[in-house]
């Protein structure tokens, strides 16, 4: 599968969506990033049981800070899918980068002129 | 342990709109257990503030810190060179810590990030509930090991009052009624006969009514 | 014997009872009060004065109290926990006595976040057993709370208390009906009773243990408006019972307050001649005190029998 997605985005491997801590996503976004999306394993098929349940609801709180802060929730996104399905990556990864830029870029990006670069697996953050 | 939990982000953000720098003083101790303002918290607050004023556009220093116990005047010393140059010192440690920070930085504005709420325990990781009202003079012996102080609505001491029903407070259907308990529990162990002892009028000088308590040990001080 | 207030006296005579409730209103004036007092004055021995009752507040039982003594009806004053250190209750209690009022009810009292200040802190330096035991305490060994003596004209009041047979648990009510008696009350009022099943069988338990041989027993009764104040209490007042039964014979009645007052004149009568043990009965006409004549003397329970004040102490 040659698929194309959006170059923008920048893939933050983590060894499980339970392991992303509240602090990585409010790093990424005070580091710049316009928008977030964790991108975990399907419900129900964890391989420890409830990480990608338990990203959820840290995704959700964290979201609710930026709602606070003034950056806004809609720029962090959780997506569930599995790694057989490419297509879907694709899929998502165009449709945030899609979503970033309507929103336009987040208050704490430095350059604000936007597109930065590359990608890869679990966690993707659009510049 | 005691339970507190974070003030909204906007009222503390409030507090300290005219500071360019603050330090945020997390707690190793019953805060850190009910995850009001260990080190993890007290990092994502100083995180949340530091962009909140970003996107203001007047940027906010930080200095993150976790005392091992703010409770304990001997852990507020390490922090005397880093709160120098801070405008105020905003702490995430019980009502208790946050006096000890402002008894030692007597020029240093100290703000409270958290309320603190009870003396209590969790039930599932993430709920925790009030279970002692640290009265002073415990009776649990007399009640089945349900303190009616605190978990009864009206501190009442040979209950339970006409609004108990179903099991339920009469405040609310999703709170028990803790006479019901002390009933079942003291039916279980074959001694209701003790609850038609009548209880005197408890003691409260014993308890915050008193003024403010002291505990002394005087075998343990040192010098 | 002198008996401390003409309620006593017609308790102790063995005449079966009726008392009703006056509940103060929530501003300065007292002319709707006086005007139930003079109303009802020929109908009832005594009524009852709501202390902030569902913790609203009101003008003071014992303030009310001053103005339904002088419109010539007894007062019950109520007492609850909620509001009162045991300073402030024997200053009350010291006070009312003073002002003439002989009959006290000890009660815990509605919690406040029912009432009109839910952010206020509540009370309980007492409960209401420690208020019938004090109270009693300080007539019969002239002593206040504390211990300390009371030199001279200790307050003497007829104590009572109440009891809801409608709360849980079922069995600990007698109980708790029992540690109350023991305590110091004398007379009974009951939460209002609409499942009469389960208050006969509360009163059958009361009975086995001799305590209707020790106690005043009225039981409360309540005319009802309509059919959805009796949904109302059935879904939203904690302690209270009503039968799906008395919602659907108000429902499909065709002058449902009238059916209220039916009702509640059959619950009269029923008590009375069916159920042993009960002295009286305390009707809680609530928001619909002029009601209570009627009720009344519907009842058979019209004339009030006659107290010889050189009866009472």
């Amino acid at each position: 599968m040659r698929l194309q997605y959006s170059t923008n985005i920048r893939i933050v491997e983590m060894t499980c969506t339970g392991n992303v801590d509240h602090r990585v996503l409010l790093n990424a976004f005070e580091e710049g990033a316009d928008g977030v999306y964790v991108a975990g394993c399907m419900e129900g098929d964890c391989h420890f049981l409830k990480g990608n349940i338990r990203a959820r609801k840290r995704v959700n709180a964290v979201k609710k800070v930026l709602d606070e802060i003034g950056i806004g929730g809609e720029r962090l996104e959780m997506y569930n899918l599995s790694s057989a399905q490419g297509a879907r990556f694709a899929q998502i990864a165009n449709e945030m980068a899609a979503k970033i830029k309507e929103l336009g870029p987040s208050p704490l990006n430095k350059a604000r002129s936007g597109n930065g670069c590359c990608g890869c697996s679990k966690e993707g953050e659009t510049k | 342990m005691i339970i507190a939990q974070q003030k909204p982000l906007k009222d503390i953000a409030a507090l300290i709109s005219e500071c360019n720098k603050v330090m945020l003083v997390g707690c190793a101790g019953c805060v850190t257990v009910c995850l009001a303002g260990g080190e993890k918290e007290t990092e994502i607050m100083a995180s949340s503030l530091r962009m909140m004023r970003e996107v203001e556009g007047k940027p906010l220093q930080t200095i993150t810190y976790t005392a091992t116990r703010q409770c304990d005047p001997e852990y507020i010393p390490p922090m005397d060179e880093m709160v120098k140059d801070v405008d105020a010192v905003i702490s995430l440690a019980c009502g208790v810590g946050v006096q000890y920070m402002a008894e030692r930085y007597t020029d240093k504005w100290v703000i409270p990030a958290l309320d603190t709420k009870f003396i209590g325990g969790s039930t599932v990781h993430g709920e925790w509930v009030e279970k002692c009202g640290l009265c002073g003079e415990c009776i649990l012996h007399k009640t089945g090991g349900i303190c009616p102080i605190i978990r009864c609505s009206k501190s009442i001491l040979n209950g339970p009052c006409g609004g108990s029903q179903y099991g339920k407070c009469e405040i609310s259907k999703d709170v028990d009624c803790a006479w019901q308990l002390i009933y079942d529990k003291m039916k279980a162990l074959g001694k209701l006969d003790k609850l038609m002892e009548i209880q005197p009028p408890k003691d409260w000088s014993k308890s915050r009514d008193g003024g403010p308590r002291k505990a002394v040990r005087e075998d343990v001080m040192i010098g | 014997m002198k008996y401390l207030s003409k309620l006593h006296k017609i308790l102790d005579s063995g005449q079966f009872a009726v008392t009703a409730e006056i509940g103060p209103p929530k501003h300065a004036s007292v002319e709707g009060v006086k005007h139930h007092a003079h109303m009802m004055k020929d109908y009832v021995d005594a009524t009852n004065i709501t202390d902030c009752q569902t913790a609203i507040v009101r003008i003071s039982s014992i303030a009310t109290g001053v103005h339904v003594l002088g419109a010539g009806i007894e007062p019950i004053v109520q007492m609850t926990c909620r509001d009162r250190n045991r300073i402030a209750m024997q200053a009350d209690i010291l006070g009312a006595y003073c002002l003439g009022m002989r009959n006290m009810l000890c009660l815990s009292g509605d919690h406040q976040k029912f009432g009109n200040h839910p952010t206020s802190k509540n009370v309980y330096d007492v409960d209401s057993m420690q208020l019938i035991q004090a109270l009693r305490r300080m007539r019969d060994d002239k002593v206040f709370f504390s211990g300390e003596e009371i030199k001279e004209c200790e307050p003497r009041f007829f104590i009572g208390a109440v009891a809801n047979p409608f709360a849980d648990p079922f069995e600990y009510r007698i109980d708790r009906l029992e540690k109350k008696v023991e305590a110091g009350a004398q007379f009974i009022q009951t939460q209002c009773i609409f499942d009469m099943e389960r208050f006969e069988r509360f009163m059958e338990k009361v009975r086995e243990r001799g305590i209707d041989q020790r106690v005043h027993i009225l039981a409360g009764l309540t005319p009802l408006k309509s059919w959805r104040g009796a949904k109302y209490m059935q879904s939203n007042v904690s302690g209270m019972i009503v039968p799906d039964s008395i919602v659907e014979r108000l429902k499909s009645a065709e002058d449902p307050k009238k059916e209220g007052v039916d009702l509640c004149i059959e619950q009269i009568k029923y008590v009375r001649e069916k159920i042993k043990g009960v002295h009286g009965v305390h009707v809680m006409a609530i928001a619909w005190e002029e009601i209570v004549p009627e009720i009344v003397e519907r009842s058979g329970l019209y004339p009030r029998p006659q107290v010889d004040p050189s009866e009472l102490e």
